[in-house]
């Protein structure tokens, strides 16, 4: 293992369409990820091979739901209760559909 | 509720092939080492020419003990470490290995491997997954068998392969490790091939940054421009039509860029090496570096390791910097470059990195690779690798780093008075 510097994939945000991610489909955390919640660092983090990503509190609280059995019609009325809010259907669907286009989840 | 990204958009790259990208680092306390590289021990079953294992390694034989590496596991998962990569060496050559692999699943890591494959039988792998192992990554050295036994020095190739169908049984993610040099570079289309047929999630193809062994060989190792643009085309080729099957990461090599690589993610920021021996290092390379003392991992703790030693504080930040560095508005991309490299090419470990254009000292890398555009073809097959073995190491643990071997086209290895 070398200290590599670039040539890591960009997150993708540019190709994600709300459509990608229908309201009655199931999201589901991907192998090779692993979502856990890091006490250090304050935050939800995905872990895969050699590497991390960091999520923010919105971002980690949407993928904590992605259990595999919650659809997404679900899991933004679980979310809207929590926040208190009533609008988070295309939020929520619009950073699924960046988690589907790094892989991270999958879509059933 | 805020909009959710990732952090902002920013992913966080750790040193591995996969990752994206980190934060800067901040002023003040320094963020958790997530990155804990355990290097369990320096044996081998491989020799080869390339490898960063320090060139006195046989002069270090002593290892950690089981209890010792279980104590490090826990006190750097307090402390935010997060990806533990078990290395060497030949880890497998450790009988502790399911232990270790264990313990840090149970602590929550995500584990990694980092083999030649070379004792992965059935049995191992199995009992490394109930031990609850991530991921594997497996070397390769070329995917021709004479090149790779060639540059591997025994027979292993026909192995690799089994290991492979075997992490793919397993249903392991497998990244592949190619190191990339003069000797194999042409054939870069035929590794990545392989890479393919056996089914790897990623492929990493590594050009040789030239420390330890990979420096002893340099003359035989470096690429030349050519080589290495036409090599980076046929892997953006091959990235482009297979990107539904295998993400292929190819690492430019320092010296023909111009911009110096933020090594290891800058000195202290995220990195944590535990030698095979116990000494605590921000990267696997920096015993190297004289008038600096790292600690020990039985003698300190890995919170006093991290924050408070000498070791680790030298280079972290920014204020250490001289030359072209102060007030240099990259030095937060960079934080200066490698320490190692500076002082291989320069004699002075807090140097400019000399990769970076804008080195006094870039001359230097220059003549490396104008030697290697230079060198004939016929005069560099007829001279000996040197091999990573003990008694190589014996022979060349007696010099000054970066001194030898001594040849009279060498003169940008000669420290000067600077400028």
């Amino acid at each position: 293992m070398s200290g590599t510097a670039d040539g890591g994939r960009p997150i993708e945000t540019g190709s994600a369409r709300l459509d990608d991610v229908p309201l009655a489909s199931v999201p589901c955390v991907a192998k090779p990820f692993r979502l856990q919640f890091e006490t250090a660092q304050d935050a939800w983090v995905l872990l895969y091979p050699e590497g991390m990503v960091k999520l923010n509190g919105p971002g980690g609280a949407i993928l904590e739901q992605c259990d595999g059995e919650a659809d997404v019609m679900t899991i933004v009325a679980r979310l809207q209760e929590a926040f208190g809010r009533t609008d988070l259907a295309d939020d929520v669907r619009g950073f699924l559909a960046v988690a589907l286009g790094n892989r991270w989840i999958t879509l059933t | 509720m805020s909009r959710p990204t990732a952090a902002q958009g920013e992913a966080d790259r750790l040193l591995g092939p996969l990752g994206e990208r980190l934060p800067a680092p901040v002023k003040g306390k320094p963020g958790p080492p997530l990155w804990l590289l355990a290097e369990l021990t320096y044996r081998c079953p491989l020799h080869c020419a390339f490898c960063f294992n320090p060139v006195d390694f046989a002069t270090r034989e002593q290892e950690l003990s089981t209890e010792s590496w279980l104590r490090v596991l826990r006190e750097a998962r307090a402390l935010g470490s997060v990806q533990v990569g078990f290395s060497g060496g030949e880890p497998m050559l450790r009988d502790d290995l399911e232990v270790l692999v264990a313990e840090a699943h149970r602590l929550g890591y995500y584990t990694n491997l980092l083999t030649s494959g070379v004792g992965l039988t059935e049995e191992r792998a199995e009992a490394l997954q109930r031990a609850g192992l991530d991921h594997v990554q497996l070397s390769f050295q070329d995917s021709t068998r004479e090149a790779n036994d060639f540059l591997s020095h025994t027979r292993t190739f026909d192995l690799k392969q089994r290991v492979a169908a075997l992490i793919k049984r397993h249903e392991w993610p497998m990244v592949l490790n190619c190191v990339i040099h003069r000797l194999n570079i042409d054939y870069i289309d035929k590794i990545i091939d392989m890479a393919l047929e056996l089914g790897a999630e990623y492929l990493e193809l590594a050009n040789t940054q030239f420390y330890s062994w990979a420096e002893v060989n340099r003359d035989q190792l470096m690429p030349t421009q050519a080589q290495v643009q036409r090599a980076e085309a046929v892997a953006a080729e091959y990235r482009e039509r297979f990107a539904d099957r295998i993400r292929i990461i190819f690492v430019v090599p320092d010296y023909h860029g111009t911009r110096p690589k933020k090594c290891m993610n800058g000195w202290g920021q995220v990195f944590l090496t535990v030698a095979p021996d116990g000494t605590a290092m921000p990267c696997h390379t920096a015993r190297m570096l004289p008038g600096l003392a790292f600690p020990h991992v039985d003698t300190m703790s890995m919170a006093d390791i991290w924050y408070a030693s000498e070791g680790f504080n030298r280079y972290r930040g920014t204020d250490w910097m001289q030359g072209a560095c102060v007030d240099c508005p990259e030095q937060a991309n960079d934080l200066g470059g490698c320490r190692c490299q500076a002082f291989l090419l320069t004699g002075d470990p807090a140097a400019t990195d000399p990769v970076c254009s804008k080195s006094s000292q870039r001359e230097r890398v220059d003549a490396v690779v104008a030697r290697a555009e230079a060198a004939d073809p016929a005069q560099i097959a007829a001279r000996p690798l040197v091999f990573r073995d003990p008694k190589a190491s014996r022979q060349l643990s007696g010099r000054t780093q970066g001194s030898i071997p001594p040849t009279p086209s060498r003169p940008a290895r000669l420290p000067e008075s600077s400028p």
